[in-house]
């Protein structure tokens, strides 16, 4: 027989904390063929966000550490600084990246920083129990937005990638979605991308941007969640390359 | 040399790595200095974008085992705090000078005392401690710098070199040299990339059942080995002391000018000095509160070290606190009129 479909080695073999239909896993196990493919996991350090992804060195066979709230990119400039020559990438959710470490993640891209970032971007807190986030949808319920998210209160969504995509510093920001199967085969390719840039010592940083869902706090079916990408997100948080 | 440029050289010859840091006054001369002198030397230099970045970027090249430090003065060290925290709760080994200043919140650019509770009570949050050391001169200052390298190292938690505005900016003499480093422990722990070997994990979050309560009390035996074999203080003729004055950083300097002065008067003074102010030096204290006399603290606070000194003397003697707060310096006269005051009144004086 034939194997068409294996575990990839950098991903480990053991089940995963995430609910069902959330897209981590699908985020992680893609990360992991990236580094095996580019035969780059003996000099890749990863680094774990807070929230629900924060014990994501439990299933990537890489070094990784986990940093305080939104720190990622600064951490992940301490690290490439010091160590040009290894992979230095982050993982970090909306909350993360978006609202408390807006101010890392928009210096780290305005100094050029030669790093890799996976900005998981699910529209709410997952953690800590489905509150509002800065990526929150209009109208969308939340723990903090019983009535629906209300621009006049609560503001518009937040378009980081758009902004990020603004700075010099930013050399390659992509918008993908893991809502069906052509998606998820972009997203590998605009992760695969953004590695390969920094193997290639591009003289910034890369982005991308990946719409999951988490049907847990959006109470939704996993696969009514997967629709609503598509139908809803994808019109806020348009995909396609919005920058190299 | 200025304190803070010496401090900076220091640095470079005990093999930092990289620098991170933001400016705030009464230090911008280490950064300053660092930008020159990194680059020149093949090693790193970033201005951050805040002291949050900053703590943050040394917690990273610290995580890859690198020598990594930053400074600050004062209300930036309180940004710093949630870093300071995760680099204990991480076990990294790093350097953070702090350039105290007066405060509560923006304060002024005097030079202070007032974040010896901050610095000596770990500071952020969760059960930790730094190693503190208060050097009070510039010397002594240069002589820190690899001393806090070395302990950072050795026991995998972050050292603060804790020193205010005066020693900060004050010029004075000073030999550098490469010192010896202590016989340390190799980083097998270091984020460098998983090849040929088992991934390395760098983290503070322990959630399964009694494991936080295991590592916090892993932490703490390390604490007390510190507490026993890393304390450091000068006593100052003591033995017949019936007056210690008991003063750390320039403060000391001051003390020492008022000591002096109190023996040609014939009032048998001495004082004691804390290098490490975490661990303090309770034992020496308590010993020297075994004879009957008198225990002054000075400092540029409202009284915060002499807690620890009340501790140390454990109701043995009495306990007098004067200081200056909000960036007020104690002049010799000063200091002098109180160790005139207290022997009178005690009526030991000869």
């Amino acid at each position: 027989m034939k194997t068409v479909f294996k575990r990839t080695p950098t991903l480990k073999d053991c089940p995963t904390h995430y609910c069902p239909g959330c897209g981590h896993g699908v985020a992680h196990r893609l990360i992991a063929e990236v580094i095996d493919e580019l035969d780059i996991r003996g000099r890749t350090i990863g680094i774990a966000p807070v929230g629900c992804a924060v014990l994501a060195y439990d299933y990537l066979d890489v070094d990784m550490v986990e940093v305080a709230h939104g720190r990622p990119p600064a951490v992940a400039t301490g690290m490439k600084r010091t160590n040009p020559e290894k992979i230095v990438f982050s993982y970090q959710g909306d909350g993360d990246l978006a609202s408390i470490g807006a101010a890392e993640i928009l210096h780290a891209g305005h100094r050029g920083e030669q790093i890799t970032v996976i900005f998981i971007n699910n529209a709410v807190y997952g953690m800590t129990g489905g509150q509002m986030a800065p990526t929150t949808m209009l109208n969308q319920v939340t723990a903090t937005t019983p009535e629906g998210r209300i621009a006049t209160e609560q503001g518009y969504p937040l378009q980081v990638s758009e902004l990020l995509a603004t700075l010099p510093g930013t050399v390659y920001i992509e918008r993908c979605a893991l809502s069906k199967p052509a998606r998820i085969r972009q997203a590998k390719k605009a992760i695969k991308h953004a590695f390969e840039l920094q193997v290639d010592g591009a003289s910034g940083m890369s982005l991308v941007e990946v719409l999951t869902a988490c049907p847990t706090y959006w109470r939704m079916t996993p696969s009514k969640a997967l629709e609503w990408i598509e139908s809803d997100m994808t019109k806020v948080f348009p995909l396609g390359r919005l920058k190299g | 040399m200025c304190g803070n440029e010496a401090l900076a050289e220091a640095a470079i010859l005990a093999g930092c790595d990289a620098y991170f840091g933001y400016p705030i006054t009464p230090q911008n001369e280490v950064p300053a200095y660092m930008s020159r002198r990194m680059p020149e030397e093949g090693r790193v230099f970033v201005q951050s974008e805040s002291e949050l970045a900053a703590i943050n970027m040394v917690f990273g090249a610290s995580a890859t085992g690198k020598r990594a430090m930053t400074s600050s003065s004062s209300p930036g060290i309180s940004l710093m705090q949630e870093g300071i925290s995760y680099l204990a709760g991480a076990e990294l080994p790093t350097v953070v000078v702090n350039v105290m200043r007066g405060g509560p919140g923006l304060g002024n650019i005097a030079g202070s005392q007032s974040d010896y509770f901050q610095a000596t009570r770990g500071g952020g949050h969760g059960d930790y401690r730094t190693i503190v050391l208060g050097p009070s001169s510039v010397q002594e200052l240069v002589d820190c710098m690899p001393l806090a390298f070395d302990l950072a190292d050795q026991y995998r938690m972050p050292v603060m070199v804790l020193i205010d505005g005066i020693l900060g900016q004050m010029m004075e003499p000073v030999i550098l040299e490469k010192k010896p480093r202590r016989s340390l422990p190799t980083k097998d722990w270091a984020l460098t990339g998983a090849a040929n070997r088992d991934q390395n994990i760098v983290r503070s979050l322990w959630l399964g059942e009694g494991v936080l309560e295991e590592f916090n009390n892993k932490l703490q035996d390390r604490y007390k080995q510190i507490a026993k074999k890393e304390v450091w203080s000068e006593p100052y003729n003591v033995d017949d002391a019936d007056i210690i004055v008991v003063a750390y950083g320039i403060t000391a300097r001051i003390v020492s000018s008022a000591v002096d002065r109190a023996r040609k008067e014939g009032i048998r003074a001495g004082w004691i000095r804390p290098i490490t102010l975490w661990p303090f030096p309770t034992e020496q204290i308590s010993k020297a509160a075994d004879e009957p006399r008198i225990f002054l603290t000075v400092e540029m606070s409202n009284g915060q070290m002499v807690e620890d000194v009340k501790l140390a003397v454990a109701g043995k003697a009495p306990v007098v606190f004067y200081g200056r707060p909000g960036g007020g310096t104690p002049g010799v006269d000063e200091i002098l009129d109180q160790i005139r005051q207290l022997t009178i009144k005690s009526e030991i004086r000869t």
